[in-house]
């Protein structure tokens, strides 16, 4: 008796010491408030332009598209991407895309504007991501990933 | 460690320490009279040079952290301080740098000398496996090692690595939250790496004991793959006969090391660690360090995410399996014809895939890797097993001594 209940008060102080200092590794309070979400003027933007703002430690790209690009990215066939979705699906208003700023690969940042189908392009391992931000060619998986984000105002943009 | 020992304290004030503290009686039947097969070769001293890189890099690295700032605000100029303002501070960080790969220069030596005379083989499996602890140990630490001075390469090369671990699935994305302490590397990332980089040199050193503590109850393997039969026949006392000869290859190589330290510190690094770290640029190639490329070119032959970390895993862990793999009763491949050209294929391969690692992954590269890759697994997978069955191998000398004597033999003739 005396036994198990050594063992068994043993095995709970292990795991309750174990937790703490494993957790303590997690994003800390400080951290996660340094992540809450932040707002973008977008008056200042013009159209063609792409702004990168920093949002927990990862640029975010802010693009005002043209005509053509919002064109280009409704037209693009679904049959062909590798990771389909619609134009649709990854924006709000057609004119502004929002997205994450890191290559689906192995998380470096592609130059926008660049590339086959001027989206951008990463320059790390050649993926090539369309006007929509999604992937075209290379060898990303997925498509530029769309973070949270509402519009609070139409000149303003709260992401997070 | 090995038997019970014959050291006999020759004053009155060892006497009196060796009945409360065995020790001088430990090191004494340890690296005194421990009987070292009197064939080895000099591929048998990188043992001893990798104990002294150990120490090396843990001296250098504890006088460097008097000087360094883990903080991704003072990091990078903490170094260029060391650099430019510490009293012998360039030689001490371009020794450690250097240090580091010289000591995966020996490792891979020590490692290939244990494949080629089949030294993982019974009963020496446990002290190969430790071995095999000791070079990941190794590699997560050069890895945290190259994120400190939070150059470009740094940032970019702890990006790439720590989201290798966001394709496992399911958990992938919140072990990589976990292992960054945010959302991306930054400061919690920067100072648990350093926290773990001084600690790991620590455990290295704790399994480096076991290995040599395993080697010393079974025994050196040796070129001609016998056992030992009869220790006054075929064996040497470790001192004077290995300990000479171990310290003559110390000097030698750290007459090697110094060439690089003081000729060309930087050509094994990569001029992009000398522009501070910016998380909003990558360079446009990002390579590991030299010694992690032919894994760097594994991973990358894959096409899918998953499976190229699964590949790259496997390529490490799979020699933990070594001594079950390979099926032949002979031990060295000095014996074995058909073993020895296989065995230099996969140094050849090794080495390609090296090479492959640091070009860019586009085209014939991509499709030399996979060839590569799979010859790399098919060595251990395949040609291990099947090896042992249909090889014919040469006659194996009775002993060490009669070994010996066959070559003093043909050598006077």
């Amino acid at each position: 008796m005396l036994f198990i209940a050594t063992g068994a008060a043993g095995a709970v102080a292990v795991g309750s010491v174990a937790w703490p200092l494993i957790s303590q590794m997690n994003p800390d309070a400080s951290t996660i408030a340094a992540g809450a979400p932040i707002d973008v003027d977008l008056s200042a933007i013009g159209e063609g332009v792409i702004v990168t703002v920093k949002w927990r430690g990862k640029p975010i790209f802010v693009r005002h598209r043209t005509k053509k690009e919002i064109e280009e990215a409704a037209d693009a066939p679904l049959a062909q991407l590798p990771d389909p979705q619609t134009d649709a699906q990854r924006v709000k208003k057609p004119e502004w895309l929002v997205v994450i700023g890191v290559c689906t690969h192995l998380g470096c940042i592609p130059l926008g504007h660049q590339g086959e189908y001027e989206g951008w392009f990463c320059p790390c391992h050649g993926s090539v991501y369309d006007t929509s931000g999604r992937i075209r060619k290379g060898p990303a998986p997925k498509n530029l990933e769309v973070p949270n984000y509402v519009f609070a105002s139409d000149t303003k943009l709260t992401i997070g | 460690m090995s038997g019970h020992s014959t050291y006999v304290p020759k004053s009155a004030i060892g006497r009196w320490f060796e009945s409360r503290l065995p020790i001088m009686g430990l090191i004494h039947s340890s690296f005194v009279a421990y009987p070292t097969p009197r064939n080895l070769n000099y591929w048998w001293t990188f043992g001893g040079i990798l104990s002294v890189m150990l120490v090396v890099q843990i001296l250098t690295g504890i006088v460097l952290v008097m000087h360094y700032t883990p903080h991704v605000d003072y990091a990078f100029n903490s170094v260029e301080h060391i650099m430019r303002d510490v009293n012998w501070g360039w030689m001490l960080r371009y020794t450690h740098a250097n240090g580091a790969s010289m000591f995966f220069v020996a490792v891979y030596i020590h490692m290939l000398r244990g494949l080629y005379y089949g030294s993982y083989k019974a009963p020496r499996e446990v002290l190969w496996i430790l071995g095999v602890i000791i070079y990941l140990l190794m590699m997560a630490t050069g890895f945290m090692g190259y994120v400190l001075p939070w150059g470009q390469m740094s940032f970019w090369g702890a990006t790439v690595i720590t989201n290798l671990f966001s394709a496992i699935p399911l958990v992938g994305e919140s072990i990589t939250t976990w292992l960054w302490g945010g959302y991306s590397v930054d400061n919690p990332t920067l100072n648990r790496f350093f926290s773990l980089h001084y600690l790991l040199p620590f455990m290295i050193a704790g399994v480096v004991v076991l290995h040599v503590w395993a080697l010393h109850v079974v025994g050196q393997n040796n070129p001609d793959g016998v056992e030992v039969k009869n220790v006054a026949r075929d064996t040497l006392p470790f001192t004077p006969y290995a300990t000479i000869k171990d310290g003559f290859a110390m000097v030698c190589f750290m007459i090697f090391f110094a060439w690089w330290v003081f000729y060309v510190p930087n050509y094994l690094g990569h001029a992009d660690n000398y522009i501070e770290a910016n998380p909003l640029s990558t360079p446009s190639h990002i390579v590991p360090e030299w010694y992690y490329l032919p894994f760097y070119a594994i991973l990358r032959a894959v096409p899918s995410k998953l499976g190229g970390v699964m590949a790259m895993f496997s390529a490490i862990l799979v020699l933990c399996f070594l001594p079950w793999l390979d099926t032949s009763r002979v031990r060295s491949a000095k014996y074995r014809p058909v073993y020895k050209v296989f065995f230099w294929l996969f140094v050849a391969t090794a080495v390609g895939l090296g090479y492959l690692g640091a070009m860019p992954a586009e085209g014939g590269y991509v499709l030399a890797s996979r060839l590569l890759a799979v010859y790399y697994f098919a060595f251990f997978l395949v040609v291990m097993p099947l090896l042992g069955l249909f090889e014919t191998p040469r006659a194996v000398p009775a002993s060490i001594a009669d070994a010996v004597l066959k070559n003093a033999h043909s050598a006077k003739a």
